[in-house]
């Protein structure tokens, strides 16, 4: 069943109707892209038409483009791939990046979550041999933007490889990776409304990638597997809508700022995390002293509100956020969630969302016996 | 919404103005149940497997578990053994690398990989790299007909062995290796024993207790099911350990990162189910409609040789040189018929194939060679269109 008010698009997008139309047409299509008869050639036209559009979507070419099973892999190619024994990364990485990152302690970050690049270019300085940096468009917790550009003009003056994943910012915001500089990105199709289980890794130039999938030498042999054909022409054709609705996207940040407006009018001391900084326009991370994650995200759930309470790979364990903990919210981290709207979002779903947090809000603080708010 | 089961329905049809599909083990059309599954996935049951904290994620995620349990009662398994990956082709790299990297840099580790010559690329290259990291390799070569002696393989394992992948079935020749015999010399051995069961998934019955399989790679899209999905069978008792390829969110238990694409692993778990109830019964149709295929060739055209062993093979595969004729050149000829002349992954490649050069078949011989796939949509008219354009193309090649 689908929840009444889907707020947790920053763990996975439903999936868009051109995505879903393109999908059940590949499957219907059928064949193998490296079968040289009809139903392969047919094939690899799908394939080779969802790489186009993948690759539009972040301003490269199809050649540009590596298929991946999804972001994870995708970060994994990259900095295991790319040849180079200094991994450097943020503190506030997707767990895929950071348990790749090498050596020294992650770069860290101010307590808004932006990197702290004094800190970065000591940290190559320091570096010996080739190194290759991984720093994060967007967040997928709180949407703070990172300076990746500025992080590829110093990476570049001390002769590392960039990678960029941007998996959360990529359909959310505008991404030229030409202009970011970055010589590595990558992209998940299921968070822009593509289907699970494909993703890819963008090249800007023609580094010698070294496969982490060994096999049939599919994907320019960067990465072995039969291509999944459906998961292309799916992944393509959100890549084309998310293109199409990024106007309409970052008028989303009207929505949120609502919705955290209303929070703050109902809990005084909540804190909205990078409120003041650049994030993306669909994405409210805040938290209310006091008040568990797990028991706002559960009450929410009663009522057929669906958010989160960090990244969903992690909303197992009951630690908190290391993102949070690396902008020094160490005791409001275990308090702290995660709305994330997206293009089904409407003015109800966050009038839905504010009427049921408002009542989890009142009701966990009558029962720790606080003074009754007056309800406006 | 689009009318999705019509578009279903026109795929079990296979529409008369396409060419006769017989490529199946390149890739198997997507079965229509599997395509039904799937769909309130894709549309209104989405969520992350992985979100713990609302239902829309606990909604997936017991579609993923469910599915899970349909791969593992295939091969006689506990669903805590299977390990989604995005395909065969991953997991084949996963248990081989997993097992290998695991155990280096323990105390005098195992650095020894026993494999088979006709093996997929994907075990052959994995196997390579291993090597150029200072694991050794043997590959077993195989006899006339493709099989794999059980005796070579044990001749070939050492104190050193760590691990022997031999495949279930050949992507080419379909030929099945003696699996339980292997198991059991592995068994005996201590050393793990992988195959790569991505042609054999669902079409020949597999069982890791009687085989004694330690890791088995799955594939969905040969058996019907969805493409970008696969697994790897990871025994627990005794536990095998493998290291994961990538590091991330720690799903599937550590062994492999990254968020689960529920209706794929949903497509493929009925993709399971389906080829479970179906296989004996939809093996002895292939069988019938592949040896209609070829006597109707053999009673128009001479010198029609059979590549690999007949007895031991997967029902709908077969493989044949025409003695004479270039067989891209009679492909070309035959548009109507979709066919390969060997494994896809190498289709674009003009190299012949090293799993003909293997068992013994001449580098010109190997030039006219055809595979032959059957599946579970092929009909009797499919075969016998099929039998009368070759026949006819053959002898006007032949004058």
């Amino acid at each position: 069943m689908k929840p009444a008010v889907y707020l947790d698009f920053n763990a996975t997008a439903p999936i868009r109707d051109e995505a879903v139309e393109a999908v059940m047409g590949a499957f219907r299509t059928g064949g193998n892209a490296s079968s040289v008869h009809g139903f392969g050639r047919a094939a690899r036209r799908l394939l080779e038409d969802g790489r186009e559009q993948v690759a539009a979507l972040v301003g490269v070419s199809g050649d540009d483009v590596i298929f991946t099973g999804g972001g994870t892999e995708a970060n994994n190619l990259a900095l295991l791939g790319c040849g180079c024994p200094n991994v450097i990364v943020s503190a506030v990485e997707h767990p895929s990046v950071l348990a790749v990152s090498t050596g020294h302690a992650p770069v860290p970050v101010d307590g808004d979550g932006v990197i702290d690049l004094a800190a970065f270019e000591a940290r190559l300085a320091e570096e010996n041999g080739p190194a290759v940096v991984s720093v994060m468009l967007a967040n997928n917790e709180t949407g703070v933007l990172q300076p990746v550009g500025r992080v590829s003009e110093i990476a570049k003056r001390y002769g590392a490889l960039v990678h960029c994943d941007a998996v959360q910012a990529a359909g959310k915001i505008a991404v030229d990776m030409r202009a970011l500089g970055v010589d590595m990105l990558s992209l998940a199709a299921h968070k822009i409304g593509g289907p699970q289980g494909i993703g890819a890794l963008i090249l800007s130039t023609d580094l010698p990638l070294s496969p982490q999938i060994r096999g049939g030498g599919q994907e320019r042999r960067r990465r072995a597997g039969t291509e999944n054909i459906a998961g292309a022409a799916g992944f393509g054709a959100a890549a084309s809508a998310a293109r199409a609705g990024l106007a309409n996207f970052a008028k989303l940040s009207g929505m949120r700022d609502q919705l955290e407006e209303a929070v703050l009018s109902v809990a005084a001391d909540a804190k909205v995390f990078g409120q003041k900084m650049a994030r993306l326009p669909n994405t409210s991370c805040f938290a209310v002293p006091n008040l568990p994650s797990d028991t706002q995200v559960m009450a929410l759930d009663m009522e057929g509100v669906a958010v989160s309470s960090g990244s969903a790979c992690s909303s197992g364990k009951v630690e908190a956020s290391h993102v949070l903990a690396a902008m020094g919210e160490h005791e409001l981290g275990i308090s702290t969630i995660r709305v994330s709207l997206g293009w089904t979002s409407g003015s109800g779903d966050v009038d839905r969302f504010v009427e049921a947090w408002r009542k989890a809000y009142l009701r966990n603080r009558k029962q720790a016996g606080a003074p009754e708010l007056v309800a406006s | 919404m689009m009318p999705y089961s019509s578009v279903a329905d026109e795929v079990a049809q296979a529409p008369q103005n396409r060419p006769v599909y017989l490529d199946y083990q390149a890739t198997t059309p997507t079965d229509p149940r599997v395509l039904d599954a799937m769909l309130p996935y894709f549309t209104e049951q989405f969520g992350n497997p992985h979100s713990r904290n609302h239902s829309a994620g606990w909604q997936a995620e017991e579609a993923v578990e469910k599915a899970r349990s349909q791969v593992a009662s295939l091969i006689g398994a506990d669903p805590r053994e299977i390990v989604f990956t995005s395909g065969a082709t991953e997991a084949g790299n996963l248990a081989l690398k997993g097992a290998a990297y695991f155990h280096r840099g323990r105390k005098n580790h195992k650095d020894h990989i026993v494999t088979c010559v006709t093996e997929h690329k994907c075990i052959i290259e994995t196997v390579a790299q291993l090597e150029r990291e200072g694991f050794r390799a043997t590959f077993v070569p195989v006899g006339k007909g493709g099989l794999i002696d059980p005796q070579a393989v044990a001749d070939a394992i050492t104190e050193r062995t760590l691990i022997v992948s031999v495949m279930a079935a050949n992507h080419e020749i379909g030929v099945l290796q003696p699996l339980s015999e292997i198991g059991r010399i592995c068994r005996e051995s201590d050393v793990l024993f992988h195959t790569d069961a991505a042609q054999a998934t669902g079409k020949i019955p597999l069982d890791v207790g009687s085989m004694a399989l330690d890791l088995v790679s799955l594939s969905a899209h040969k058996v019907y099911g969805p493409m970008g999905i696969g697994a790897l069978y990871v025994r627990r008792r005794p536990r095998v350990r493998i290291a994961p390829l990538f590091s991330g969110g720690g799903q599937e238990r550590g062994m492999r990162s990254g968020t689960l694409p529920t209706p794929l692993c949903v497509g493929f778990g009925v993709a399971a189910e389906i080829a479970a109830c179906e296989m004996e019964q939809e093996a002895v149709r292939l069988r019938r409609l592949r040896d209609r295929f070829l006597s109707a060739v053999q009673s128009h055209v001479p010198n029609v040789r059979i590549n690999g062993d007949m007895e031991n093979r997967l029902p709908g595969n077969l493989n044949l040189s025409f003695v004479g004729v270039e067989g891209e050149g009679l492909m070309a000829r035959l548009s109507d018929i979709a066919l390969s002349s060997g494994s896809a992954c190498t289709s674009a490649a003009l190299e012949p194939s090293y799993v003909l050069h293997a068992i013994g078949v001449e580098d010109e011989l190997a030039h006219n060679s055809i595979r032959f796939g059957f599946g579970r949509f092929t009909t009797d008219d499919e075969v016998d269109f099929a039998a009368r354009r070759i026949s006819e193309e053959l002898l006007k090649s032949c004058g």
